[in-house]
């Protein structure tokens, strides 16, 4: 039993903490919310250099071998200097899904890229229909002669602006139209038949839905051997809403430090708001939540490998309580910044719209805790 | 960063296991299932203590020339999980966690050489004598007077919530020996035998039918100054430390998940007609688990930070705060999943000991009291309103 950090993660989370500070300041998110593309190329390939682009990735495939505790300590970073860089759907879910589900011949083609730079993801997965059930899936993938042929549509791509290639999930289904398993298919970004209609996404960065209209791929461009990808799919959201949790408590912790500034520079009655017990007591609560949040994004991480009803108990636990804190700590800090917290003046309405966004992302807070009343047997999947 | 304990600690884990298995009498687990209160009554806590004691695990806090068994902070982790999860009885704490630590920081030899085997053996029960009726939150607005006469200190003055104060034989209480310029100088840690002439105790009903706590008056009661603990009027000093350990730093996890089990198992079963059939129940079960999953993970934070020597900083009272409001979730929860069983009143104790067949499942009869008792978690040792004036101030510097 150990949760202090070993050497070369307390390098790793100073210097992105570092990074992040330098960086990504309030100038740099206002340039990046005007850009189609969501994220800066230069910035990447910074990543890259850094060597966090290869932090997962096993060291066979050209990465270091890190685990989902160095993806927290990054995370968590960039949630303080609200990064939109597409981190979270190359290199946390993109390259998970492939290490996962592909071959090894597609894992070596494809994972080294994402390592050095070269290659960015986004997992097409969300339908409307499905709301949060990782299992339902109504678009299709049919057999065609010299390939596979894809209908449907998807929502909430992450990233998708800035996707050389597209995860697309679909159910597979055989010539008399009788579903099978599910498959991820991986489809070149402008592959015809593919409509996006893309969006800024609350809290910055981008997003969008796509539609696909008898989309045309290869044989090979199915990952893995014809496996169901369900169980795969499960582990890497699992791990992705670890790492969330973790940007979360970054976002949280700015959130609250900046609000404990203001509550002691801001006077009024001629005192600071801080010396008022309703204020104090509020700011308690805060920092209480923050600290919860802060526990169980670690626990999840320390789960992560777990076996699935224990990895999927703390993910869900996880997800549903910081999304619980997040969205109290998001709404404190605008309350007591008082009216200029619903301005676009100050930073805080930036980090409130990404916390909200966190709770809703893979399911909210009460579909978390139903997952993990379920997965505890109290109540039917 | 791992979450796992290593061979030794295994093995150590085991070893718990297995002397508790050969200890814990049916007796005792079911006494202790079935006492609402917080401690349970010295018969039933003493003989643990005393089977504890025996394996020379009496007092795991203390230094090993006083009996503590030099345990490390990841070995207390597990013999206190395992006590949760065996369900052991609640020893009431004010021996061996509290007094024992400022007797140990701040006694004599010859009070050390005294007073620690006694507690470590069960020979002696404590009560502590803090709270007054004008001095509750603003403890060190306290009045009772102690007045130098010759080699005794004259004492005059009431204390109140006693626990166990009908039970024990001593008491360690602050008492004013001067007016300072803060009302937190002049008072004196004093340690007061129970049987001194001029003592008199009044018991206090709580609100879940049960007598744990008491009013105490002191009329004229003369105490030796030897029974004075380190300087006089540092008592104020002596006491905060011993707040600290009261306020959390101890682990409370698994004894919450324990409770939490015992409420999710009545809910499973038929006497509650399955009462986790209701979706709502069930849901709330999970975000009480969750809340004790995150409340395990800053314990184990402070854990971790202890065994490599760091400060864990001043998160007593945010775990303070967090045990009691769950706590209070998880009893609110059992009165919840009993449902209208929930209307007997059993006013006679101990529930482990009735003279006659209860009007509802024996399993059933705690739920309320433990409920309504309850209450008090976000009240003594420093109510929730003082938990959060401590963290603006400690925490978050304000």
């Amino acid at each position: 039993m150990d949760l202090t950090l070993s050497d070369e993660q307390r390098l790793l989370r100073d210097s992105a903490d570092r990074f992040v500070a330098e960086t990504f300041n309030a100038d740099h998110r206002k340039k990046a919310a005007s850009d189609p593309l969501g994220y800066s190329p230069a910035i990447w390939k910074q990543f890259a250099e850094l060597g966090w682009l290869a932090l997962p990735i096993a060291e066979a495939h050209g990465g270091l071998g890190g685990g989902a505790i160095e993806i927290g300590l990054l995370m968590e970073a960039f949630g303080r200097g609200l990064v939109s860089e597409p981190f979270l759907s190359t290199v946390v879910i993109g390259a998970a899904l492939v290490a996962e589900c592909g071959t090894e011949a597609q894992q070596q083609a494809i994972l080294p890229r994402i390592a050095e730079g070269a290659l960015t993801l986004a997992f097409a997965h969300s339908e409307r229909a499905a709301r949060f059930d990782l299992g339902h899936v109504d678009t299709t993938a049919t057999k065609t002669a010299d390939g596979w042929r894809l209908n449907g549509s998807k929502i909430a791509v992450l990233d998708g602006a800035a996707a050389r290639q597209i995860i697309v999930s679909a159910r597979v289904t055989n010539a008399n139209g009788a579903s099978g398993k599910l498959g991820l298919f991986l489809a070149p970004k402008g592959t015809p038949g593919i409509t996006t209609r893309d969006y800024a996404r609350l809290g910055g960065g981008r997003g969008c839905n796509l539609d696909l209209k008898d989309v045309q791929l290869p044989a090979d461009a199915r990952l893995g051997d014809g496996q169901d990808a369900l169980a795969a799919i499960e582990i890497v959201i699992d791990r992705a809403m670890a790492a969330l949790g973790a940007e979360a408590v970054g976002i949280m912790q700015t959130l609250l430090d900046t609000t404990l500034e203001y509550t002691k520079i801001r006077k009024q009655f001629g005192r600071p708001l801080s010396a008022n017990q309703v204020i104090r007591h509020r700011l308690a609560d805060v920092a209480m939540q923050v600290d919860e949040a802060r526990s169980m994004a670690l626990r999840a991480a320390l789960m992560a490998n777990a076996e699935p009803v224990a990895r999927g108990r703390a993910a869900s636990g996880a997800k549903a309580k910081i999304g619980k804190c997040a969205r109290f700590v998001a709404e404190q800090a605008v309350q007591l910044h008082g009216a200029m917290g619903v301005t676009e003046e100050l930073d805080i309405g930036a980090y409130f719209k990404r916390l909200l966004a966190f709770d809703t992302l893979f399911g909210g807070s009460a579909h978390h805790y139903r997952r993990h009343a379920a997965l505890s047997g109290r109540v039917q999947a | 960063m791992d979450l796992t304990f290593s061979a030794e600690e295994r093995a150590f884990e085991q070893e718990v296991r297995d002397y508790i298995t050969e200890s814990l009498t049916p007796e005792m687990k079911r006494a202790t299932a079935l006492t609402p209160s917080v401690f349970s009554d010295p018969d039933i806590g003493m003989a643990w203590q005393r089977a504890l004691h025996k394996k020379g695990w009496g007092a795991p806090g203390w230094p090993v020339e006083h009996g503590g068994p030099d345990w490390t902070p990841a070995q207390r982790w597990i013999f206190e999980a395992e006590c949760a999860r065996a369900g052991v009885p609640n020893v009431n704490v004010m021996g061996v966690k509290m007094v024992g630590p400022v007797i140990i920081g701040f006694g004599s030899p010859e009070q050390q050489n005294f007073y620690l085997p006694r507690i470590l053996s069960g020979e002696d029960y404590w009560c502590q004598g803090y709270s007054e009726p004008g001095s509750g939150s603003d403890l060190s607005s306290l009045k009772t007077r102690a007045v130098r006469d010759g080699d005794d200190y004259v004492i005059n003055g009431t204390k109140i919530w006693t626990t166990h104060a009908h039970h024990a034989n001593r008491m360690f209480a602050l008492v004013r020996t001067s007016d300072g310029e803060r009302q937190q100088d002049g008072i004196s840690f004093i340690l007061i035998d129970m049987k001194t002439p001029g003592i008199t105790t009044r018991p206090i009903l709580t609100i879940g039918g049960d007598h744990e706590v008491n009013q105490v008056f002191f009329d004229d009661v003369r105490v030796p100054v030897a029974n004075r603990v380190g300087e006089e009027g540092k008592g104020w000093t002596y006491g905060k430390y011993l707040l600290e350990f009261e306020r959390g730093s101890g682990i409370a996890s698994a004894k919450l998940r324990e409770a939490l089990k015992t409420i999710t198992d009545l809910a499973g079963s038929e006497v509650t007609g399955r009462a986790i059939e209701d979706p709502d129940i069930a849901i709330r079960m999970s975000e009480v688990e969750v809340d004790i999953d995150a409340l395990e993970m800053t314990e184990l934070r402070v854990l971790s930070a202890l065994q490599t020597g760091q400060n864990p900083g001043a998160v007593s009272s945010l775990i303070k705060l967090r045990v009691s409001e769950i706590r209070q979730a998880v009893t609110r929860l059992g009165v919840d999943v009993i449902g209208q069983d929930g209307l007997a009143v059993e006013p006679a104790r101990p529930f482990y000991r009735l003279n006659h067949e209860p009007a509802i499942p024996e399993e059933l009869l705690p739920v309320v009291p433990e409920y309504l008792n309850g209450r008090a978690y976000t009240i003594f040792g420093g109510s929730s309103e003082i938990q959060r004036d401590i963290i603006a101030k400690m925490v978050l510097g304000l």
